[in-house]
């Protein structure tokens, strides 16, 4: 079977509110043999398992950790990422929900590890709810003494997607408006209040204790040759089954969509969100794995009764929502996507449209500052490739082949 | 410092304060503001505009950056109707016409009573549950039409 639960293994199983549930599991074990070997054995083990970061760029986690580790700063910070703002995502929401001291244990390995005395979690504000929870594990893990090494502060958002990306969060944190800021500087470099910082999704650090007390070797051979590990996957839309599901990397869309969640006359799916990519049904047979198609693992699933453009223009109105506006590119090219798409939608394209659809995708996605407008036209690109012949219909017969 | 399991940190790096970090944070202070008395009126910008030393202008644009901050008095409930995908795919369009009827308004308006105020709202992370909805900090999710009336009733 392609489900393995690493990152989810106590969901359902401890009780999230109390301490003693989650250290009779072995909560903690790991945090004390990470203590044990030291930071530099701890990184090198998180470098040898090919653990990449979850939350959408896969990036390798050691190497962060190692680069923000060998600054010759003395403060830095570590993050951990919990705005899931992302269409279609809500693991990271069934993970808080139900196993927050994986989390905090975590944190207090990367901590250590890195050597940073203060980390934040970024909680979105849509989430209020789970700051109580995941503050009483904040304070049970205080209590037992398991945090005398660093101090963990929550921090909420106030209902703004582009938050979750990196740099706009740092100045989220710094209390600012959350714009995405040039790199370089990376934030391993120059981060939170131009300190060097370690930014993780929360699943990425779900990972870390299971990876200690297991070893590299272990995690090293689950998975494919660049995607190690599991992946959880958040799966909605027209689906029997829709929920959180943990399957081994590489696994298939097949696998997933039709073994376990239990859909069919697929007609496309869309994996990653607004920034993701379309997969057209016919394409089933796909690997989840980052050498594919993967993102922050959002699958949401379109029946042959829906309508492409619908589908397009929905994710563009999401995506020219929630573009920050600093830079040109994405604040102008998601509007007049949008406004391109409606045209279609009422049935009213043109070949210029089209060609300039291509044209903006290009632009959008050499010069957007951040992987917002970068990812931004990815909808447009794949539902251009993947269903020509429905963008072409909504020309009116009369400008077909009409070029300008 | 010995910590739960008796290994003992590294003094030095111990020690060590945390800089930048001890300062009023802007965001903080009006997130908190904004719960308290449910929307950032111009007296309060001002004082605190005074306060931080920070233009005003600064503050205003850090409360048209988020969503969840507003300067106008709002309703003393909060629904945030979802309609990204996962929900216009289970109907969420019925759910947000029900609502308008149910409340006479429109997204983006309160209730004169000063009830509710409604608006729409991108993905709060429910999609196995759409279409959904917020109300204040909770989330329904599963909607129906049926369900609308009880729960509106439950606000007062
Ligand atoms: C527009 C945008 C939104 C993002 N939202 C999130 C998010 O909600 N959660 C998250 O973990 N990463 C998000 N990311 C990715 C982060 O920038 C960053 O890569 C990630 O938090 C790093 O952690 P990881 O290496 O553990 O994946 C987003 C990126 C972009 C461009
Ligand atoms: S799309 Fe509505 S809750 Fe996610």
């Amino acid at each position: 079977m392609p489900e393995k639960h690493i990152v989810l293994r106590n969901c359902g199983v401890i009780n999230p509110e109390d301490l003693t549930s989650y250290t009779a599991r072995g909560g903690f074990q790991a945090l004390k043999k990470a203590l044990s070997i030291g930071p530099e054995q701890i990184i090198k083990e998180i470098k040898e398992s090919g653990l990449r970061g979850r939350g959408g760029a896969g990036f390798p986690c050691g190497l962060k950790w190692e680069f923000t580790r060998n600054t010759k700063e003395q403060s830095k910070y570590l993050i951990c990422n919990a705005d899931e703002g992302e269409v279609g995502t809500f693991k990271d929401h069934f993970i808080l929900e139900n196993d927050p001291f994986s989390l905090i244990e975590g944190i207090a390995i990367a901590s250590y590890a890195i050597g940073v005395k203060k980390s934040y979690i970024y909680l979105r504000g849509e989430y209020h709810n789970l700051s109580g929870r995941l503050q009483n594990a904040i304070n049970q893990a205080k209590e037992n003494k398991f945090l005398t090494h660093v101090n963990i502060e929550i921090r909420e958002g106030a209902g703004a997607y582009v938050c979750g990306e990196e740099s706009a969060l740092m100045d989220s944190i710094e209390g600012k408006r959350g714009e995405a800021r040039f790199k370089p500087p990376f934030p391993t470099d120059k981060g939170l209040w131009q300190k060097p910082t370690v930014i993780n999704n929360v699943e990425t650090l779900m990972n870390i204790p299971q990876i200690i007390l297991n070893g590299a070797a272990w995690f090293n051979q689950i998975g494919t040759e660049r995607s190690k590990g599991t992946k959880v996957f958040s799966v909605s839309g027209d689906v029997a089954c829709p929920g959180v599901y943990e399957l081994i990397l590489g696994s298939s869309l097949k696998e997933l969509l039709i073994n376990i969640s239990q859909s069919d006359n697929i007609k496309v799916v869309q994996i990653g969100g607004a920034t993701g990519r379309l997969v057209p049904g016919t394409a089933i047979d796909t690997p989840l794995s980052f050498e594919s198609v993967l993102g922050a693992g959002s699958i949401t699933v379109f029946n042959e009764t829906r309508n492409i453009m619908d589908i397009v223009y929905h994710t563009m109105e999401f995506l020219a929502e929630e573009s920050c506006g600093k830079c040109t590119p994405c604040r102008e090219g998601t509007e007049v996507m949008k406004l391109i798409i409606d045209k279609f939608r009422c049935g009213n394209g043109t070949q210029h449209d089209m060609q300039l659809l291509t044209e903006l995708s290009s632009a959008m996605s050499l010069a957007s500052l951040c992987g917002l407008g970068q990812a931004a036209p990815n909808v447009i690109t794949d539902s251009m490739q993947y269903f020509r012949d429905v963008y072409e219909s909504l020309i009116p017969a009369n400008l077909r082949g009409v070029k300008a | 410092m010995r910590n739960g399991f008796g290994i003992s940190m590294n003094k030095s790096e111990e020690t060590i304060s945390i800089s930048n970090n001890n300062g009023e944070n802007l965001l903080v202070l009006l997130e908190e503001e904004q719960r308290k008395s449910g929307y950032l009126s111009q007296e309060f910008i001002t004082a605190l505009a005074q306060s931080l030393d920070t233009p005003v202008s600064e503050i205003y644009g850090v409360i048209s950056f988020y969503s969840f901050l507003s300067n106008k008095l709002q309703g003393r409930n909060i629904i945030r109707i979802c309609k990204n995908l996962p929900c216009f795919l289970k109907n969420s369009e019925l759910i947000i016409k029900c609502i308008t009827q149910e409340l006479g308004i429109k997204p983006g308006q309160t209730t004169p009573d000063g009830r509710f105020t409604l608006v729409l709202t991108n993905c709060i992370g429910a999609c196995d549950k759409a279409p959904a909805m917020m109300i204040n900090n909770d989330i329904y999710g599963d909607l129906t039409p049926q369900k609308i009336t009880k729960i509106l009733e439950s606000y007062k």
